[in-house]
């Protein structure tokens, strides 16, 4: 067991908890950088998709899981960063201003929808921002000047510094690409979470009487976190169109909505960890799925082609055992994992049972 | 002048009238407590201070300023800091990290400063945890500091919330119920400390309290309300003999 020996202020705030901490981080981005010349172009396409899940999956993650207000809407965000990347980049624009201007105009756009929408919590929350996804698909086709109509818009190619890093013509450079701003994010976002900022969403997320007594101006923070939240995503989704090559009103469907949701859920609520872990799962649990379908038709003669839809019947299978038995998500998994090596003979069972927590009523309304 | 003046508050939820007609005054460096029956408008009157509840009339003053129709958010900024009855505390963080949120009306950094982490933020993040550790020491926190909330037992949460409060370095600082819950032990405890942030920090204390031994050992003067009117005003003895105050608790004496 190691144990953390403490002698300034800096080690609570820096980044890496000390020279092993940061070693483990090297060492993944170390795996990830190498990743395109063990992995063929199937694989790497896989990879690259994960990491485009988990950047959308931090942007839910800021709003839901760390400052607590559900968010159905995010695929409307991802089509709002899509088709500012897209049009503008067919209007000539370079790939990075492109790519800003998308974190900006899905931020800008965010921070509008906030202040009404984050007046409401709970359930109706979630009614409000579902509504955004259903909207949303109906404002691609009408603003067809901009989004191309039903027809949608074809991603141009990316060419940075007389560099290609497009989807199909050389995948390893769209891969490090996604890579470089994954990194870039998840930077900020941890920048976020050790500074006031960061903290006062969490204030918000516990308690929002305690966070107004306490001098947080919660309806400010709240909006700022949806705000930022919508930027991430907006990213997300002009990564996403880059990947899919083409866009239209039926590529950011409620489905997308909610599978954000779930990987959010899944990976664990609250944490950077889980966004990560979530996209793994979403992206490559469906490939799991027809992988050992496959194995089971070649090797045992077991049909399975028989059963349509049995996959997502897995897959909302694992989805439902996983919110019983492990409402924490992967990243309990993960934590318990972690401890029971860290002190290994010594884990105990009872160590992570959850003390009882109280529903909080909303009584200062 | 006094630190805190309250004139002739009140507020009106539908018909009934909560507080009606309130005023007093708590001077710097006084530990004043409010003390009545349940339901006399205590609590209220705590969270018209803080401006969780918008007055119908009145005025309050705050070290010469008029903080009646103040947001909320603002008043932590200018030195009120408070604790609640039923104890709300951020569950899922260390108290640490709760008494860093206590900070928070003392932040000097942006959000996109933060965002970049500038070497300004961590100068700040610094003297936060310095200031921090101070209100730890003074509380004897330090056994807890890197445990989360939601696995202590009540009565340190409860000291959790004062020193969280007293993160925010205030002048005025509100205590709603410290001692319920509380055993005798802990309400020992809990004297102790009133008594030192009144001589060692120089804080002014509003008290909403019901453990009388508590209230007169601590208290440098005490108000009585009952259904939001003001009953009494003076010392913890005064009031304690005062009739109307008995009226209010034990209900008229039966024609002897």
């Amino acid at each position: 067991m190691r144990v953390r020996f403490k002698s300034s202020y800096d080690d609570d705030i820096n980044l890496f908890e000390d020279r092993w901490h940061l070693l483990q981080f090297g060492l993944l981005l170390a795996a990830a950088v190498v990743a395109p010349w063990l992995l063929g172009s199937y694989y790497l396409g896989e990879l690259t998709s994960v990491l485009i899940w988990a950047l959308a999956g931090l942007g839910l993650m800021l709003i839901t899981g760390h400052t607590g207000q559900v968010s159905l809407g995010h695929a409307a965000f991802m089509a709002i960063g899509a088709f500012t990347n897209l049009a503008l980049m067919l209007r000539g624009w370079n790939f990075f201003p492109a790519l800003i201007a998308s974190a900006l105009v899905s931020g800008v756009i965010g921070a509008i929808i906030a202040r009404p929408i984050l007046r409401m919590s709970g359930i109706y929350l979630a009614i409000a921002t579902l509504a955004l996804s259903i909207i949303i698909e109906d404002v691609a086709i009408m603003a067809a000047p901009i989004t191309g109509g039903v027809s949608g818009l074809f991603a141009p190619t990316i060419e940075l510094f007389g560099v290609q890093a497009d989807r199909y013509g050389d995948p390893a450079m769209f891969y490090y690409l996604c890579l470089a701003l994954l990194v870039l994010v998840t930077l900020a976002y941890l920048n976020l979470l050790r500074s006031p900022t960061g903290r006062s969403f969490l204030a918000v997320r516990d308690s929002e009487v305690s966070a107004r007594a306490l001098g947080v101006n919660v309806a400010r923070a709240k909006t700022l976190a949806f705000s930022l939240s919508c930027a991430i995503t907006g990213l997300a989704g002009a990564m996403y169109a880059h990947l899919v090559q083409a866009v239209n009103y039926e590529s950011f469907l409620v489905l997308i909505s909610i599978t954000l949701l779930l990987q959010v859920v899944i990976g664990g609520l609250g944490s950077i960890h889980g966004a990560f872990f979530g996209a793994i799962v979403v992206v490559m649990l469906p490939q799991l799925i027809a992988i050992t379908r496959d194995l089971l038709n070649n090797s045992f003669g077991i049909s399975m082609a028989s059963y349509p839809g049995m996959d997502t019947a897995v897959f909302a299978l694992i989805i439902l055992l996983m919110v019983i038995y492990e409402p924490r998500g992967i990243y309990g998994i993960w934590i318990k994992v972690r401890t029971w090596l860290e002190l290994f003979p010594l884990y105990r069972k009872g160590m992570f049972r959850r003390s009882r927590t109280y529903l909080k009523t909303e009584r200062m309304r | 002048m006094s630190l805190l003046q309250v004139e002739n508050l009140s507020i009106a939820f539908g018909g009934v009238k909560a507080v009606d007609g309130v005023s007093f005054s708590v001077e710097p460096g006084e530990v004043f407590t409010i003390v009545g029956p349940n339901g006399a408008g205590k609590s209220t009157i705590f969270n018209l201070i803080s401006r969780l509840y918008e007055a119908s009339s009145g005025q309050i003053i705050f070290d010469g300023q008029d903080i009646t129709h103040r947001p909320a958010h603002d008043v932590a900024r200018l030195g009120i800091a408070r604790t609640f009855q039923n104890i709300e505390l951020f569950d899922h963080s260390t108290v640490l990290q709760n008494l860093l949120i206590g900070r928070h009306s003392r932040r000097g950094t942006h959000w996109w400063e933060d965002l970049l982490f500038l070497p300004k933020v961590r100068r700040s993040e610094r003297e936060h945890r310095r200031i921090v550790e101070e209100v730890i020491d003074f509380l004897e926190l330090a056994a807890y500091r890197d445990k989360l909330i939601a696995g202590l037992p009540y009565g340190v949460r409860k000291v959790v919330e004062i020193a969280r409060a007293l993160a925010s370095q205030p002048r005025l600082i509100l205590l709603d119920e410290p001692a319920s819950g509380l055993s005798v032990e802990e309400t020992q405890n809990m004297a102790w400390w009133i008594e030192d942030m009144q001589k060692d920090l120089g804080l002014s204390v509003l008290m909403v309290e019901h453990d009388m031994s508590l209230v007169s050992r601590v208290s440098d003067r005490v108000l009585a309300v009952a259904e939001g009117k003001p009953l009494a005003l003076g010392t913890a003895a005064e009031v304690q003999a005062h009739a109307k105050v008995i009226e209010a608790y034990l209900g008229t004496e039966a024609a002897s």
